[in-house]
């Protein structure tokens, strides 16, 4: 038996590093617009996610239900994050509160500028991460993606730099491929492909580009069968971290034959 | 009775409520929120000496789904 073939069988992407944490998934995974409990928390098993985002509201006062007691602490690790911030000083406060809540120093910074393609305002996010970062936060910041501005966010101490794939919630995919590559290659931090992923093959491609994960929560929990896609992704994003240490081979304009050119009958 | 903000709508408290008292009548369990009381968070060690007055804008705030 090939023992190298075996033991390249059994193995699972490494695990991702973010600052002084070692997470077992590389595929971050959100916690909205499930239909109900039942199925995000299996679509988040299916997933194979460690890291689950969360967002911070206000409490409804006519409701016993809470998050909190459906999500497995041991098995998850929370991400809080800012959504629904237009301004730093906003983003600054939910991450005070959800200090006070008990999730720690770790956040997924995200500061918008405009509410209907909530694409990121870089100005507030670069001023609201330099705060966080000086208090003490993890900060995971979402981004467009201007390798600059990564650049930026990089040199603020960001513990992660996540530029978007496409527009939150688009489904659109990868729509730069040109961009994120370049902000692969020139930064050093961890980048995870955050927000526009609508299939599979979309985690794929990010991870091929080398991205290091990618958070997602639309495209598992919108699908017609969220367990199927959270599978899907799971072992869509394995497929491209493999992919993208393999070496593939190069794009020829014609043809290579695959079988040997000697020997045809007839010649 | 006194009157104050309770996010962002009115809501009727006992004269010398404290926050812990505030949060033993909402239906959540009180270790599941935040609390912040004009914009400064009461830290959960303080809840039950910190007596909210008339006009008090307070907010509690918990973790919901969210990408």
């Amino acid at each position: 038996m090939n023992t190298e073939t075996t033991r390249e069988t059994d193995t699972r992407p490494d695990p991702l590093v973010l600052g002084d944490r070692t997470f077992r998934s590389r595929l971050l995974v959100g916690t909205g617009k499930y239909s109900d409990h039942e199925t995000m928390n299996a679509a988040l098993a299916a997933s194979g996610c460690e890291v689950v985002t969360v967002a911070i509201r206000r409490v409804d006062l006519s409701s016993e239900d809470n998050l909190l007691t459906h999500l497995d602490r041991d098995r998850y690790f929370l991400l809080p994050n800012t959504a629904g911030c237009f301004n730093a000083e906003d983003a600054i406060r939910v991450c005070h509160l959800s200090r006070e809540l008990g999730l720690g120093d770790w956040v997924k910074l995200e500061v918008l500028g405009d509410k209907q393609t909530l694409l990121p305002d870089p100005i507030g996010t670069l001023d609201a991460c330099k705060t966080l970062v000086a208090e003490g936060f993890k900060v995971l910041v979402y981004s467009s993606d201007d390798p600059v501005m990564a650049l930026r966010l990089q040199d603020a101490g960001a513990t992660s730099v996540m530029p978007a794939g496409s527009p939150i919630g688009s489904g659109q995919g990868i729509l730069n491929r040109n961009n994120l590559a370049i902000i692969l290659e020139q930064l050093d931090v961890p980048v995870i492909i955050d927000a526009g992923v609508g299939t599979a093959s979309d985690v794929t491609i990010a991870m091929e580009l080398g991205a290091e994960g990618v958070l997602l929560n639309t495209g598992i929990a919108g699908a017609q069968d969220p367990i199927s896609m959270a599978h899907a992704m799971r072992h869509a994003l394995d497929a491209g971290w493999y992919a993208a240490r393999a070496g593939r081979i190069p794009r020829r304009r014609y043809a290579q034959a695959s079988s040997p050119t000697e020997g045809v009958l007839g010649e | 009775m006194i009157e104050v903000l309770l996010n962002g709508a009115a809501h009727q408290l006992a004269s010398g409520s404290t926050v812990s008292s505030l949060l033993d009548q909402l239906p959540i369990e009180p270790t599941a929120v935040a609390v912040e009381r004009n914009r400064q968070i009461v830290p959960r060690s303080l809840h039950s000496s910190t007596v909210i007055e008339v006009g008090d804008h307070l907010e509690v705030v918990t973790i919901v789904g969210g990408g």
